[in-house]
């Protein structure tokens, strides 16, 4: 049996029917990282003593016929911006090289409580700020299907991991597209619920008013079930939706049949690459073939959504970032200093990469006197418009649709030096978390050998329904998508 | 010239809540550096704030005492800064939206009252403390600062009023009005030296009705450093404007050993604390309920208390003003009057002799060894010509010091008064005869002789002769004299 091939939900049956023990699965999963890691550093610090340890554990507790949670013994991998109590927490910055909580983000305590086994935390671009995974302070990830090139970011490393069959699936961030844009550039299913779904506490903040955790998969089954461990009310997060979540899985059907969908204009016209594009409108015809009635839709807010975007993240992660000075944890300059001010100066210069720095200049310049009402306010009334956007579209659509991405994965080094040109790369994913609204990237074909991503978007907490229609969708395109590595 | 002395408070007060502002450590004062922390209030990677309800509530009871309005949505926001104690470089305040604005004070200045406005009241988290080693004291040129994050999100109020103060005596008779104010409330402990208060002042001179240049001031530590620092800056002030100079913007540090006030930072220095809204809290929409209630739910206020106390018990008001300003002690007031005795004699001796033995023996009124039974009991025995008034204040005197009651003071040392008129007589026939010279006297019309004759009865008498009844017998005795 190769074990590694088998989804999460597969993975979970087979132990707790005892077909396979916990150890096997969890030791099938280290000796393909053993094997692939290295072509694609999809980790930045693995947990395999620790996962064998607590396999053994998982087992026993089975064997004694006691409960070892839901999903006992399947592995799973965490993006480095959750914390993890006593197991570094980097952000892929070396600002958090050796930092190591003392608490367990609420999505990660849901996770293990249900007795899933990390084998790591996965590599992104630091402090989740980026589109390629190229912005780590560790190096970059490669993507499976092609080592050349980028899995895509934030959440790259878990994308990576996923798609190279590292682990059965994984938990990402999502800012502007950190989970989607790399699930598209790696051929999994990514998902990022509905702003207050999923519990914030823990998740190291980007921009608050925007992240969102969610699950990263290889198939929508999975997707759902992983969803339903994670989702509902926190009381450690103020912004958290008190309301009970949907039970994702249990209603997974598939029965889409008389939904009504539209194409957004906007996100799937000018600068989409025009293979995607095929991609794209092929599954269309498969959607519409589920008996889905598909229409455009034009969204005329969402031409400033990038910018607005540009705006509110880096003010808000201005902020964010403020408390990593060197004063009560993390990396503190080596320099000798005269006072405490020349020491934040040095500390953050020196623990912070280029990418973190540009995105606190531009929100501190945003935020400034005499700028806050031109630039700050501006960007809120524009939300505010895509926000009235999408509920009017609402109103005529169950679903909206466009590619994930504009373009497959491309090239390492293509675009890191030109910020606007690799900024491009999240604008159809970015409206979403403005609006904080579900959004779901399901594989939809391949372009020259790389995987093309189409989005699903739904109105607040829908979450049940874009998972049916990406199910419907997987299952009627049955690609099984599956990368050289 | 006409000169006018225009001055604006900025007060910061601590909340009395069990926990912190947002998250659940205690705020309980002292301890060890450090100890009272979790992640959330040392900012670690990660956590969220949680608002405390309770704090909420303080805020809104303390905007409705002052006469605000209270907004149906409130905002918090973060307040951008660098400064290590402060964990996450920002503080969580409220910035145009706070939870209450347009009230007033009014402060009672003994021939006239003033209503004072009050901008706004908001709510904040208090930052950490720090302490600057090396030779100013101060971040700049310190050799390593130490950090104690235990006050670090204990719940703060920020109280600002309008520039309608015109003298240091107001400002000061403004802060003791507030300070009653949170302490009837029961929503702050109040303590300048503890730093649970806190107060920095603005003072400008406006010349011939021609606003001034604001100077703001800070570091002021008790109520007597404010009046002071504002006295200082008032009159140098009014000196650079007489000497023809001009008054920079500018923050000054008030030095309290030195009595002077010194450029903090300029104007141009000060900080852009770049507000935005706080992404990480949902907005605050008080329930109009529970604003009601809680409007109701308002105690006595201490202006009320002061009337009723005028009224009610017939006190003169500068006594009322001692019992009512210290709320504890007003309670201990209305105890020991509803055990019994006069309420102007009890007012009397607490805002006197007890209130003196209080602080010489630095003691607060809640550890009183005597308590108001024991008040009552002290200002009965007196009343029934037990004691006299003399012997009382060595009885309150004793009480403070075996804790035993008046009464059992009175039997242990045989205290109790002569009384008896046969016995008085003796006395006072004895005094007449033994100073013929002071007797001369006062038939010569000198008044003064009859308190040295009645200083004589008391000595006689080992202080034990009813006062009234031994005046009365030696005037009766002198005339017959006559």
């Amino acid at each position: 049996m190769d074990l590694i091939e088998k989804d999460a939900l597969t993975l979970g049956r087979l132990i707790a029917r005892r077909e396979v023990s916990a150890s096997e699965v969890v030791e099938a999963y280290l000796n393909r990282i053993e094997k692939v890691e290295s072509m694609l550093h999809a980790f930045i610090n693995l947990s395999g003593d620790l996962a064998r340890r607590l396999a053994a554990e998982i087992d026993e507790k089975i064997s004694r016929g006691e409960n070892a949670g839901e999903f006992a013994g399947v592995p799973i991998a965490i993006k480095d911006v959750l914390s993890t109590k006593n197991f570094p927490t980097t952000c892929a910055s070396r600002m958090l090289e050796n930092f190591v909580p003392v608490y367990d983000a609420t999505a990660v305590e849901k996770v293990l409580s249900a007795g899933c086994v990390m084998l790591g935390k996965t590599n992104m671009d630091e402090f989740a700020m980026g589109s390629s995974t190229e912005n780590s302070y560790f190096g970059v990830t490669r993507n499976p299907w092609d080592t050349d090139r980028v899995p895509g970011g934030s959440s790259g490393g878990s994308a990576a991991a996923v798609a190279a069959r590292e682990v059965p699936w994984a938990l990402g961030s999502d800012t502007g597209g950190s989970i989607r844009q790399p699930a598209a550039l790696c051929g999994i299913v990514g998902m990022k619920p509905t702003y207050g779904l999923v519990s914030r506490y823990g998740l190291v903040a980007f921009a608050s008013s925007l992240d969102q955790v969610g699950p990263m998969t290889l198939n929508v089954s999975d997707c759902a079930a992983l969803l339903g461990l994670i989702a509902g009310h926190d009381p450690l997060d103020s912004t958290s939706i008190p309301d009970e979540p949907e039970d994702y899985l249990s209603e997974l059907n598939g029965e889409i049949r008389g939904l009504k969908a539209a194409v957004v204009k906007e996100l799937s016209g000018e600068g989409i690459d025009p293979d995607v594009l095929r991609c794209f409108n092929e599954a269309l015809d498969t959607l519409d073939a589920c008996g889905v009635s598909i229409e455009e839709v034009s969204l005329s807010s969402f031409e400033y959504a990038l910018s607005a975007y540009y705006i509110i993240a880096p003010a808000e992660a201005s902020s964010n970032l403020a408390r990593f000075d060197g004063v009560r944890y993390g990396f503190r300059t080596d320099h000798e200093c005269d006072d405490v001010w020349e020491m934040y100066d040095r500390t953050r210069s020196e623990g912070f990469g280029g990418e973190v720095k540009r995105r606190i200049m531009l929100g501190t310049y945003a935020l400034s006197a005499g700028y806050y009402e031109a630039y700050y306010a501006q960007a809120q009334k524009i939300r505010t418009l895509i926000i009235n956007d999408y509920r009017k579209a609402w109103e005529k659509f169950d679903v909206l649709l466009s590619p994930t991405s504009p373009t497959t994965a491309f090239r390492i080094g293509e675009k890191i030096d030109d910020p606007l040109t690799m900024y491009l790369s999240d604008v159809c994913t970015i409206p979403v978390n403005l609006a904080g609204i579900p959004a779901i990237s399901v594989p939809c074909g391949l372009s020259e050998g790389l995987p093309v991503g189409l989005q699903i978007m739904g109105p607040p907490l829908k979450e049940l329904r874009i998972l049916n229609v990406a199910y419907a969708l997987e299952q009627s395109l049955n690609l099984n998508m599956r990368p050289p590595i | 010239m006409e000169f006018e002395t225009i001055i604006g408070l900025e007060i910061h007060a601590e909340l009395s809540t069990k926990s912190k502002m947002f998250c659940g450590c205690s705020t309980e004062f002292g301890g060890e550096p450090n100890t009272r922390t979790c992640p959330v209030c040392l900012g670690h990677p990660g956590t969220l704030p949680v608002a405390n309800r309770k704090a909420i509530e303080y805020t809104i009871l303390l905007g409705l005492a002052l006469n605000c309005e209270i907004a149906r949505r409130s905002l918090f926001h973060r307040k951008n800064y660098f400064y290590p104690d402060m964990p996450k470089n920002y503080q969580i305040s409220q910035y145009d939206i706070p939870l209450s604005k347009n009230g007033f004070l009014e402060i009672d200045m003994g021939d006239y009252k003033r209503k004072v406005g009050i901008t706004r009241v908001h709510l904040e988290e208090d930052t950490g403390k720090s302490i600057h080693v090396g030779e100013s004291g101060r971040i700049h040129g310190a050799g390593r600062s130490l950090e104690d994050f235990n006050r670090a999100g204990i719940p703060l109020v920020e109280i600002v009023t309008e520039p309608d103060l015109r003298t240091p005596e107001e400002a000061r008779n403004f802060m003791i009005e507030l300070r009653a104010m949170l302490e009837y409330l029961g929503i702050s402990d109040c303590k300048m030296e503890e730093g649970s208060l806190r107060c920095d002042a603005n003072i400008s001179i406006a010349v011939d009705g021609v606003q001034g240049t604001k100077v703001e001031i800070k570091n002021m530590n008790s109520f007597r450093a404010l009046q002071r620092a504002l006295s200082f800056e008032e009159k140098r002030q009014k000196e650079i404007i007489i000497g023809g100079g001009k008054i920079p913007q500018e923050t000054r540090h008030w030095d309290e050993a030195a009595g002077v006030t010194h450029t903090l930072r300029m104007k141009e220095e000060a900080f852009d604390y770049r507000y935005f809204p706080e992404p990480d809290l949902v907005p605050l929409e008080p329930d109009p309920q529970i604003v009601e209630e809680l409007q109701k739910s308002l105690p006595e206020t201490p202006g009320q208390r002061l009337d009723r106390f005028i009224r009610k018990y017939g006190l003169p008001k500068d006594t009322a003003r001692v019992l009512v300003y210290d709320k504890k002690l007003g309670d201990f007031y209305e105890e020991a009057v509803a055990k019994g005795g006069n309420p102007v004699a009890i007012a009397k001796w607490l805002a006197g002799d007890f209130v003196g033995l209080l602080n010489e023996f630095s003691i607060k009124v809640e550890n009183s060894p005597i308590g108001p039974h024991g008040i009552s009991e002290l200002i009965l025995l007196v009343e029934r010509g037990v004691i006299s008034g003399r012997m009382a204040k060595d009885v309150l005197k004793e009480a403070f010091q075996s804790g035993e009651s008046p009464a059992q003071i009175v039997s242990r040392k045989g205290l109790s008064q002569i009384a008896d008129s046969e016995e008085i007589a003796l006395i006072v026939e004895r005094v007449v005869d033994d100073n013929p010279q002071a007797v001369r006297d006062f038939l010569e019309g000198k008044e003064q002789a009859l308190k040295f004759l009645m200083g004589q009865v008391m000595k006689l008498s080992r202080g034990k002769a009813n006062p009234t009844m031994a005046s009365e017998k030696l005037r009766e005795l002198l005339e017959k004299r006559q």
